[in-house]
């Protein structure tokens, strides 16, 4: 009774009190961010710039007499820019994202479109076999292809035996494999997003674009496309983004010549065991990919797309 | 503009512009549309009246283009167009949410249809500026529809679908979107555009206020068929049927049988009293028929009249309602039926009638409608 007469006197205490619902729906976000993704950042920044022995990661300032001593170790980040290897294996991530996007938008918004017009007691249905691949973890799916991509696997197997090659084609660990692999992972990221933007769409714009002498095919491009553009630009970034730092499927699915930065990290992680080395890589791909990413939405929301839509 | 001083001159030779010829909509054989016949003429505005679910929708849905009908043609100009796809028909349709594409400012939507029709771009501005002209929203040309308040998206609308000069123009509930207080001046405004650019017009309306401010001549439909088409003032003053005299206005209707049927003057025998009518109908002695007088054409005194005989009814005041320039009474009746009457208040002391008062209601041989079906 007392600790609550004294915890009411205190305003901070009260609001505490009074507001703790509320601040638990809005805690419980910034907890979860600050924890799992704040901290073990700074921690991976702070490796990327400290001194070691290999073993034993130096404090980067130290205090004595008086003095502040602050020590950042920019090598790393030198020796990133300076080995081509690292700026390869950037640049080659970028573009297996960025291939990997487009096709997902090939393949997905005519599926989505299908999907957001086909009737309304279908589309449960349709959403769930999107989903369903789910359902089996993401590793044994991604395994799945090897077995049927394989020289010996499903594919070549049936080709010859209907006679049509006498060789199996050369199709595992190539960019080939690889694609097809991120494609077939990534495509229900595209789906969703682009789904349910298409099916907000108000029909009638439809009919007034061919009241107005637009051909269906006319009314698709000039009207569908640019206002199911939120619904691209939020499937492409949930596309993108992981793809540029996958790491399962260039190991499973890739080959040497298909370089990407997820296997150089966990190459430096884990072979090398430069962990100072490593941290900067995945240091320099965030800066590098989810600034200008960042940047770009910012000004997504700034120029307010389409109110409504 | 361009199209403006062409619709009167043509107006006597063109007397079929748009001809609609027997035509049927069914949807899983439920006829929507139920064989319907209509002329409309060039620079006419038409209105299709009715209660939702009457058909009105579909029909002018078959006019644009945006429903095939089951049977039946539809001519413009005397070119079957039933089958026509909406883009192809020289027939513009203003939405009833105006559907104007979110994502184009108010200039590129009305530059809409004229882009698909590739006009050279000088023209194209040409004409925006002077469709914006007409709907009065020139500073508004670079915002987005979401920036406009509803009168102004409805002017957009129009002036989008007046754009590329349809011969027809479709209008759906034009005023429905829009609240109390703005409907009465947009419709007027509405109006006068139409006229100015003389068009041809069907509108679709489920207000009859609407129906008969806006149209020359209306259609009103019940269940996928006209029930009656003339000017508002004959759908009015001489309805065709129970549904048209009940559905337009107010009406009071008494159900009774031929008595006398000369063809200068009837008399029809209800429970309320007989009613003498200045019209004949053709019909047979004792054939049900029901009498149906507007309130406004009702008299109340308090004396009985000279020859209570005929058109009079003797009831007690139980509901009175004053409006200013008039009242509204309604009264009870001997035989249990209410009767409404509107009384205009024409003089400053004119008499006013009390709660309770016994009174007797008039109405003149000339102000009753006999119906028959």
């Amino acid at each position: 009774m007392d600790l609550a007469k004294s915890l009411a006197k205190n305003r901070f205490a009260r609001l505490l009190l009074k507001d703790w619902g509320k601040l638990t729906v809005i805690g419980i976000p910034y907890v979860f961010l600050i924890l799992l993704f704040t901290v073990p950042f700074l921690v991976v920044l702070k490796l990327s710039v400290s001194e070691t022995d290999g073993i034993h990661f130096q404090d980067l300032s130290t205090y004595a007499d008086g003095v502040v001593d602050i020590k950042i170790k920019l090598s790393n980040y030198i020796f990133l820019t300076t080995d081509p290897l690292y700026i390869e294996t950037y640049w080659s991530s970028i573009k297996f994202a960025a291939l990997n996007t487009f096709i997902c938008i090939f393949i997905g918004y005519p599926f989505a479109y299908f999907m957001a017009r086909s009737p309304a007691s279908m589309r449960p249905a349709l959403l769930m076999l999107v989903s369903l691949p789910f359902w089996t973890s993401y590793l044994l799916r991604v395994y799945a292809w090897k077995g049927l991509l394989d020289d010996h696997g499903v594919f070549n197997n049936l080709w010859m035996w209907m006679g049509l090659i006498d060789e199996p084609i050369k199709m595992m660990h190539t960019g080939f494999s690889m694609t097809v692999g991120m494609v077939y992972t990534y495509l229900p990221f595209m789906i969703l997003p682009l789904y349910a933007n298409l099916v907000k769409m108000d029909l009638r714009l439809l009919e007034a674009a061919k009241d107005l002498g637009a051909t269906p095919w006319k009314a698709f491009w000039l009207i569908t496309v640019p206002l199911s553009k939120n619904g691209i630009v939020a499937g492409s970034m949930l596309v993108f983004i992981p793809s540029v730092g996958e790491y399962v499927i260039p190991e499973l699915l890739g080959g040497p010549s298909t370089l990407m930065i997820g296997r150089v990290l966990w190459d430096e992680f884990f072979s090398n065991n430069d962990w100072a080395m490593a941290s900067a890589v995945a240091v320099t791909m965030v800066v590098l990919i989810l600034v200008p990413l960042a940047i770009f939405n910012k000004y997504q929301a700034d120029s307010g797309g389409v109110r409504g839509v | 503009m361009a199209n403006s001083p062409a619709s009167a001159a043509a107006k006597v030779d063109d007397s079929r512009f748009v001809r609609i010829d027997r035509l049927t909509k069914r949807f899983d054989e439920v006829a929507a549309v139920d064989d319907v016949s209509l002329d409309i003429e060039k620079g006419e505005i038409f209105a299709l009246l009715g209660s939702s679910g009457c058909g009105k929708s579909t029909l002018l849905r078959m006019l644009a283009g945006f429903e095939t009908p089951s049977v039946g043609s539809i001519y413009l100009e005397g070119n079957d167009i039933a089958k026509m796809p909406p883009y192809e028909r020289p027939i513009n349709m203003m939405f009833q949410s105006y559907a104007l594409f979110p994502h184009l400012t108010v200039w590129e939507n009305i530059a809409f249809g004229l882009k698909r029709d590739n006009m050279p771009t000088d023209q194209i501005a040409e004409r925006v500026e002077t469709m914006l002209n007409i709907v009065k929203l020139k500073p508004y040309a670079k915002r987005k529809p979401h920036q406009l308040s509803g009168g102004q998206q409805q002017r957009v609308a129009l002036a989008r679908c007046l754009a590329k000069s349809p011969k027809l123009l479709l209008l759906d509930e034009p005023l429905g979107a829009l609240d109390r207080k703005l409907r009465e001046q947009t419709q007027f405004e509405l109006h006068n555009i139409i006229k100015k650019v003389g068009v041809t017009c069907v509108l679709v309306t489920h207000d009859q206020e609407e129906a008969m401010t806006m149209a020359d001549r209306i259609a009103v439909m019940s269940e996928g068929r006209f029930k009656q088409v003339g000017k508002p003032n004959e759908i009015y003053e001489t309805p065709s049927c129970r549904f048209v005299a009940d559905f337009i206005g107010n009406v009071n209707m008494f159900g009774g049988t031929l008595e006398v049927d000369q063809p200068d003057h009837c008399v029809i025998d209800t429970m309320h009293g007989k009613f003498y009518l200045d019209h004949g109908i053709t019909g047979t002695q004792d054939m049900p028929v029901s009498v149906a007088v507007r309130p406004e054409k009702i008299n109340l005194q308090r004396d009985p009249p000279a020859d209570p005989q005929y058109n009079c009814l003797r009831g007690e005041i139980a509901d009175s309602g004053y409006f200013g320039s008039f009242s509204l009474y309604r009264m009870n009746l001997a035989s249990g039926m209410k009767l409404q009457i509107q009384i205009t208040h024409t003089e400053r002391h004119g008499e006013l009638f009390q709660r309770g008062e016994t009174v007797f209601a008039t109405c003149a041989p000339d102000s009753l409608v006999a119906l028959t079906t």
